[in-house]
Formats: C-alpha cells, structure tokens, sequence
C-alpha cells in the first residue's frame, strides 16, 4: 500500500511537471556563482542562514563601531529607528514598535542586518560580525542573556516577544459601507 | 485697416496673439523633450538627513488625464536608486524549480509581452490622514499614487520555463539596489497577473523607477513590486522580510496587526479644486479628480459639495481599465458661497470608499498604512481652499 500511494503520488507530480517542459529555452542556468551572490535571504526557519557565531560583548564592539551613530550607543534611536524597548504598548495610543515589541521572528533582524546595514555601505558586516550585532540588540531588548552566543542554530529557536501577534489580512471584510 | 479687420475675422492676424515679434525663429528641433519653462509641477519630499531614504509625491493638483508622466511618478527608494546597465543585468530564477533560469534584459524582451494601463500606489500613501492634523494639500496627503502604462512579460510565462515544482508556494523577490529590498510574493499572484516589466510610457522603465526591470503586481502595495529585479526564489514558505513584518503591517488597537495586506482598497481624491489652490473669481469651474481600486474598475465616483448631506454622481472618464487611475469631472459654479467637498468611489466588487472616521473607528490610529477614507476640502468665501479636519 505504502509503495502503490507512493507510485500515484510520483504520477501526479510528474505529469504536469511533463506537461511544464521549456516552450522559448532563452536563457542559460545560473552559474554557481551567481546562486551563491544571491543566496543571501534568510527564511524564518533559519534557512540560509551562513556558518559562524556572534557574541553579545562582541556585538557590543560591532554595535559601537557601525550603528550607534544612527540608532544610538544603546538602540534608543536618531537618525535610524528605535531598536529597544516598547514591549507592552502596542494596545496603547502611542504604541512603540521595535525589534523588541514589534517583529515577530528574529530571523529578520539577521536578515535585514546583513542585506541593508549599515544604512550607507550595506553588505558591509562579515557574517561573524552580523551574528555579534543581532546578539547585541536581541540582549538590549532582554531576549537573550548577556553571555549568550548566536549561531545558525540557536538563532532560529528563538522566539520573539510578539511572534504571535501577527493575523493574515482580514479584509475585505473590513468596513466599507458606513458613510 | 477697414479691410485688414473684416479679413481677420477669417484670418487672424498676427497682431491678434501675444507673439514677441512677427518672425522670430523659435528653438530647433530636439533629441529628447522638455517640458514648457512656465510649467513648474514637481515632486514633494520631506527634508531629510538620509535622502537616498524616503518618498516623493507626485503632484497630483497639477494632473490632468490619467497618465502620470515617468518624471513625476511617486518615489520611495530604501537605499538610493541605483546605476545599472541593462547589458551587465541578469535575472535569475532559481529555489524550488526544475531548471533554474538565469536571464539576460535582451533575452527577456524577446519574450512575447503584454501592455497593460495600471495604478500603482504606495501602501503607505494618506498615512498622514490617520492623525489629527490632517494632510494641507492633495500632493502631500494622496501624492504616492500614479498612473503608468506598464510593458513587460507576463511573470507565469518564466515560471512555466522554469517548472515551479509541486512544494513551491511562495516567490522571493529581490531587487539589485544597495539594500537588496525583498518581498515575500504568494506564488498565485505570481501565476495570475505579474509581469516583468520594462518599458513605462512608451520608453524604459526610468532608473527611479526600476530600470531595467521591475516587478509588477497589479493593485498591490507598491512596496511589493520590487524595483531593479534580479531574483526570483521560489520557496515553499514566505520570508518574514523586515518589509513584510516591521513595516508594511496594519497594528490594530487591540494590539495585534495585520499581514500580508497587499491589495489596495478603492479611493479617490478630488485635485481640483484642492487644499492650498485659490478660485481666482466666481463662475463655472470643472471639478475633478482621480479614483482608483486594486480589485478591479471603478464603477461610481459621487462627489458631494455640501460636507456630504448630498451626493452626485460625476462623470468618469472611459475607458474605465480595471486597476487604474479613472479620472472623474463636475461641472461646478462657485458661487462665493463656502463649499465643502469630496468624493466617494464605488468599484466594481460593490466596495464603497468609506469615511476616515469610519476607517479609524474600525482600525484605530496606529495602522499607518492602506489608509483610503474620503478627502474633504473647503472652499472658503474668498476662493482659498484648505484642507478639513474634523
């Protein structure tokens, strides 16, 4: 039984897959080295995420050296945005939303680091330093410990404060009739 | 001279319009095209210490038609707009596919392509219309929506090439500008109606723009038709890019926020007249604006000039195209009387533009984005017109 839904299941994969074969065949396949230029994205699950470990207190060098001039020596904000605190207002008029409070995985924040910052040479941090900076603004917002170290493996097992506060678009059901 | 007058009321004279001297040559003839010196319609944006960070908007109190021109499309830009050479560009299609696919600009424009006419707004747009003080004039407060007659290929064309395999769900899009923006897009959309485009008005896309290829998603959040493109990953789950979960997501008053919010709900604004313009004296004027939906046509646009106690409908501008700008006109006699005015769209799904206060009494102050609640402008006494706020 086990081999018979085994056998269905690989006939109805490959029959559209069949049906799918190159109509135009423009292009060539990527190089390696294009897939690995590229292959910078990070999913939630920790997907893609490089070899290497950061610790707070190195995160706290690297913090010092390429962020706090835009988001302040402790993540208070300036020019950049607020990285720190502002858990526990998101119900209130004047909600805070922070790497804290606010993003739900902490995969982003390794992601966005790595691809975006700093704000004028994007790319610039080595993977080592970019584990060291997530460590740093993670322990700022109390979500590691200070002797803490990320990696690829400790970096997906953690969970945000507001991991569930998240609910898929609504709409349109939303009000549109009053007047 | 009794002569000379009765021919020009068949032949105008010359003396008749205010030409500096009977023949004097005007300018040769041009590579490229300027705009008249007297026209001075520019895009807004705020101050700012990062510049290559941020948004301009179009002015849309000097629009006339549905077209807005590539110079004065919205901008909002993460990290500068980059200098990319179309022969050094590639797109490369790769993840969960049979045969990854990496794609020269030359090559992708050998593809059969499609035209289409469509809105693209930024999901940010109105945000200044959740507080108190609302937005002074209509460029600053709807300004990060245009209009543009988009060219490309029709993005389920390569992901046929490429065999998307049975796991794939999602499509990871990423452009080549400094920052590498990203976007989570559901793989349905991407089979539905996305295109790779490269041509906007009649000529490349213009580098603000995406040049020279960008993601096109029809009626959604412009945030998620990445400029610059230069991946496609196909995967089986959606990113969690910080431009999906950090920004980009509605934060209701009971503290949760919404997610994914892509498509943009109908709107519509009146341009003339609007806040920060003057009616130079009384008589008949055209009222007009622009109204738009992510779902589809417009299918009514009601225009009130008494703070909504009575509404009428306006006349709109064919062909109304599904996902675009629709110009709506009035005639309108100002009389020297204050009048308050608005406009209301219906589209085609039956959606009604609702009022800001219903906006906010259902999603509160916080949720910054994919605010379309009704405009209000006052006409005052002497002709001014100012923004209301309630």
């Amino acid at each position: 039984m086990w081999t018979r839904s085994v056998i269905v299941l690989w006939l109805a994969g490959a029959i559209p897959l069949a049906a799918q074969s190159p109509t135009y065949s423009v292009g060539r396949p990527p190089t390696p080295e294009e897939i690995r230029a590229l292959g910078i994205a990070i999913a939630p699950d920790g997907e893609g995420l490089p070899e290497g470990s950061g610790s707070v207190a190195a995160g706290r060098e690297v913090f010092a050296a390429q962020c706090s001039r835009c988001h302040g020596p402790n993540g208070e904000g300036g020019v950049g945005a607020t990285l720190v605190g502002g858990q526990g207002t998101l119900r209130s008029a004047r909600p805070l939303k922070t790497v804290g409070s606010y993003w739900p995985y902490a995969t982003t924040l390794w992601d966005y680091i790595n691809r975006a910052m700093p704000f004028d040479q994007p790319g610039l941090l080595k993977a080592p330093e970019v584990y060291a900076a997530v460590a740093y603004i993670l322990n700022l917002n109390g979500i590691i410990r200070e002797d803490q170290v990320i990696d690829a493996r400790s970096l997906r097992k953690i969970v945000m404060p507001n991991r569930d506060g998240f609910i898929p678009d609504p709409r349109p059901k939303t009000p549109s009739r009053q007047r | 001279m009794g002569a000379a007058a009765g021919a020009g009321l068949l032949v105008p004279s010359r003396d008749a319009f205010a030409l500096d001297t009977p023949g004097k040559l005007g300018t040769p003839l041009g590579p490229y095209g300027e705009r008249s010196p007297f026209e001075k319609a520019v895009r807004w944006r705020r101050e700012s210490q990062t510049p290559e960070t941020g948004s301009s908007f179009t002015p849309l109190q000097d629009s006339v038609g549905t077209v807005t021109p590539s110079s004065l499309h919205y901008e909002r830009h993460h990290s500068g707009i980059p200098t990319i050479d179309p022969s050094q560009h590639r797109l490369i299609i790769h993840g969960m596919v049979d045969r990854p696919l990496s794609l020269s600009i030359e090559e992708i424009r050998r593809l059969p392509s499609v035209t289409r006419t469509l809105v693209l707004e930024c999901g940010g747009n109105s945000g200044s219309e959740w507080a108190d003080k609302t937005g002074v004039d209509v460029q600053r407060s709807y300004g990060l929506v245009s209009g543009s007659e988009w060219t490309g290929i029709p993005l389920s064309l390569l992901l046929a090439e490429v065999g998307v395999r049975p796991a794939a769900s999602w499509v990871i899009a990423e452009g080549a500008d400094a920052c590498r923006m990203e976007r989570s897009i559901p793989l349905p959309k991407a089979m539905n109606d996305s295109l790779l485009a490269f041509g906007q008005n009649g000529e490349a896309i213009r580098p603000a723009q995406g040049y020279p290829l960008r993601l096109i998603n029809p009626g959604w959040e412009g945030n998620t038709n990445v400029k610059w493109l230069h991946s496609l990953k196909l995967t089986n789950q959606a990113y969690m890019a910080r431009d999906e979960t950090a920004k980009y997501t509605e934060l209701m008053p009971d503290g949760k926020a919404w997610m994914f919010t892509y498509e943009m709900d109908a709107k519509s604004v009146i341009t003339f007249p609007s806040g920060g313009q003057t009616l130079p004296r009384r008589g008949p004027y055209e009222l007009t604006g622009l109204a738009w939906s992510g779902r589809g046509r417009i299918e009514r646009v009601e225009v009130t000039i008494d703070g909504g106690r009575t509404w009428e409908n306006a006349h709109l501008q064919e062909p109304r195209l599904p996902i675009a700008l629709t110009r709506f006109r009035l005639p309108w006699r100002f009389d020297g009387r204050e009048a308050t005015i608005a406009s209301r769209a219906t589209d085609e799904t039956g959606y009604v533009q609702p009022t800001r206060e219903a906006l906010i009494a259902a999603r509160g102050r916080n949720s910054n984005y994919h605010f379309n609640g009704i405009k209000f402008w006052n006409v005052r006494a002497d002709g001014t017109v100012t923004n209301v706020d309630a």
